[in-house]
């Protein structure tokens, strides 16, 4: 029989994952799992665990206890450079800070992702910042741009090596009403596409963009619901 | 078609030309260090050739003799000295002959020599009057002139005999009087050619004063190459000159060269400094590369690369001021300027970049420490 654990369908299972720092158990036993071109949303209060769920998925963190399965590969018994592999390779990461090199145009920090993964393509990266609406903008500095246009400018970046899961941590969270609502509108068109994509968020209403919310306290599972289908 | 190694480029230099005051800092601190460094280094080459000049205002290095007792030099011997001793190194060649002579039946040494040489081999002489520059001329010795009582423009009748006891007699116009408060004093100094007239005994030379600059072979080495290449003479080293000069040379270049390490030392301390201020500073950025997938040895590159491209400039603009810092001191201190050592600017951006790339290993590693989840955390 089929272990479900490694079901191609299943790209990211979590069973049992703990994170201790010290006194403070950051999670307990949480387990998830999210299906491919899935949109998840992970929500809670601050201290509920989210960050560190986040940048254990991310592979920039390995829980204390359970078992992490990517793409069915097992994250717990990995060595820092496997990690970063991983993350090179399978993961698109989207920041509420946007963290663009300061130094570098738009389309050159679209380039660093692909520097760090294989080969830079100028042209390449150049259309990813035309999906985001930024060819015009692709010269300029990141403090030559608005918020929303360097947000946008993060989800080029972390699109251009096609990672099999994307990760956005309150990727709204620094944007006008304008702006959330372009983001928005391009995660939903990236997962039409079949994008799997999970979502930190405090807000609701982005939440509800997504096809299932899980709910985070005290380190814990609260709840893991399917959401209405999104209509604006 | 950009290649990565293309892009990799472009980012160390973006991150030094769009962040220019940071790099202003780094740069001055590898660029004060460069220019200390070729300045010391310039004036390490130049000092004991300006030394050398000034030590020549206390007379011959070296004096030649016949290495038999009695033996006397011949012009020959002269020429032949000059030839082998190296012109570049060679401020002055004199030769000198002593004839035992009497004025008024008072016993006195004359002296025959080329008054243009001696000025060069003994510039400390303080003449009273004039060098004597036409024939028939003379100059006396403050003690003689003393004993005399004769002064410039007066004249004076020499008379002796020579080595055959042939007697000879001359009157000769005092043009001054020599003092060095030395031997010198006490001698009557005409032209060797007047001399070689008066004695009638042409081609004698009793001693040679060789004036010669210091650096380069040792004058110890000079002296045994004249005593193989000129037969039957004697080379003699002034030690009370040269070991003086050697003292204080010697000294004075491992000054410089102490001088030189703790300047080397202090701009390591200071671009690792700068180098630790701005991996502190780029936290976020490491962190955030290494999110993305930077491997660590990437990171670490595009640092040392930074590193490498603040030693290169900064040494270049450093070996430039430097050459100017050397003249300066050149100038202030010995009065004039110096040959500029063009051949220490490649050197001097060599160890200025082995330096800044040292210096960065360690904020480099530092570096590689950064959790990438702090990016994630927004810390």
């Amino acid at each position: 029989m089929l272990n479900p654990e490694i079901s191609p369908d299943r790209i990211l299972v979590i069973s049992d994952v703990s994170k201790i720092y010290g006194p403070i158990k950051a999670l307990q036993n949480v387990s998830l799992s999210v299906g491919s071109g899935e949109w998840l949303a992970i929500m809670g209060p601050s201290g509920s665990g989210k960050t560190t769920l986040m940048n254990i998925i991310g592979c920039l963190d390995s829980p204390t206890s359970g078992r992490v399965l990517l793409d069915g590969l097992g994250l717990d018994s990995l060595s820092s450079a496997e990690l970063t592999a991983i993350r090179r390779e399978s993961i698109g990461l989207i920041f509420q800070q946007f963290h663009l090199v300061s130094y570098l145009t738009a389309l050159e920090n679209v380039m660093v992702a692909q520097y760090y993964h294989s080969l830079v393509d100028e042209k390449e990266a150049l259309e990813a910042l035309e999906n985001v609406g930024l060819a015009d903008r692709a010269k300029h500095l990141p403090r030559q741009l608005s918020g929303g246009e360097q947000q946008r400018v993060c989800i080029a970046r972390a699109l251009i090596n096609h990672p099999k899961l994307l990760l956005a941590d309150e990727p709204t969270g620094n944007l006008d009403e304008t702006n959330e609502a372009m983001v928005m509108d391009i995660l939903h068109s990236l997962h039409k596409r079949g994008s799997t994509i999970i979502v930190v968020t405090h807000a609701l209403e982005v939440a509800a963009h997504a096809e299932r919310t899980l709910v985070l306290e005290h380190g814990r599972v609260a709840s893991d619901v399917r959401n209405q289908p999104y209509q604006k | 078609m950009l290649s990565n190694r293309s892009f990799a480029l472009r980012m160390v230099l973006w991150s030094l030309l769009r962040r220019r005051s940071r790099l202003l800092v780094a740069l001055t601190g590898v660029t004060i260090g460069a220019t200390v460094l070729l300045g010391l280094v310039t004036l390490c080459y130049d000092i004991p050739k300006q030394l050398s000049r000034e030590f020549r205002s206390y007379g011959a290095n070296m004096v030649f003799v016949k290495d038999q007792v009695g033996g006397r030099l011949t012009h020959g011997d002269l020429e032949s000295v000059r030839e082998t001793l190296p012109a570049d190194r060679l401020v002055g060649l004199t030769p000198f002959r002593y004839e035992p002579v009497h004025n008024n039946m008072l016993p006195y040494t004359a002296v025959g020599t080329y008054f243009a040489d001696v000025r060069l081999t003994s510039p400390f002489w303080r003449v009273t009057g004039e060098f004597p520059s036409e024939p028939g001329q003379i100059l006396l010795g403050a003690e003689v002139a003393e004993a005399t009582k004769l002064q410039a423009g007066q004249r004076i009748s020499i008379e002796g005999r020579n080595t055959n006891q042939d007697r000879y007699s001359k009157d000769f116009t005092i043009t001054g009087t020599v003092s060095t408060g030395g031997v010198e004093d006490a001698f009557i100094y005409l032209s060797l050619t007047d001399m070689e007239e008066m004695t009638r005994e042409p081609g004698h030379i009793d001693l040679v004063e060789a004036s010669l600059t210091s650096g380069g072979t040792p004058l110890g080495d000079l002296a045994d190459l004249v005593r193989r290449n000129v037969p039957d003479i004697e080379p003699r080293l002034v030690t009370r000159v040269t070991r003086s000069e050697d003292t204080v040379l010697t000294k004075l270049t491992w000054l410089v060269y102490l001088v030189t390490v703790v300047v080397l030392t202090l701009t390591m301390i200071c671009v690792t400094t700068t180098m630790m201020t701005v991996v502190m500073e780029r936290r976020k950025e490491i962190g955030l590369k290494k999110a993305l997938g930077a491997e660590n040895k990437k990171v670490a590159r595009e640092f040392l690369a930074e590193g490498l491209m603040l030693g290169v400039l900064g040494g270049l603009i450093g070996s430039l001021t430097g050459l100017l810092f050397a003249r300066l001191v050149s100038y202030s201190v010995f009065g004039r300027g110096l040959n500029p050592e063009f051949h220490l600017v490649p050197l001097t951006v060599l160890v200025s970049a082995l330096v800044t790339v040292v210096a960065s290993l360690w904020p480099v590693k530092k570096a590689m420490e950064v959790e990438p989840a702090l990016v994630l955390k927004g810390e």
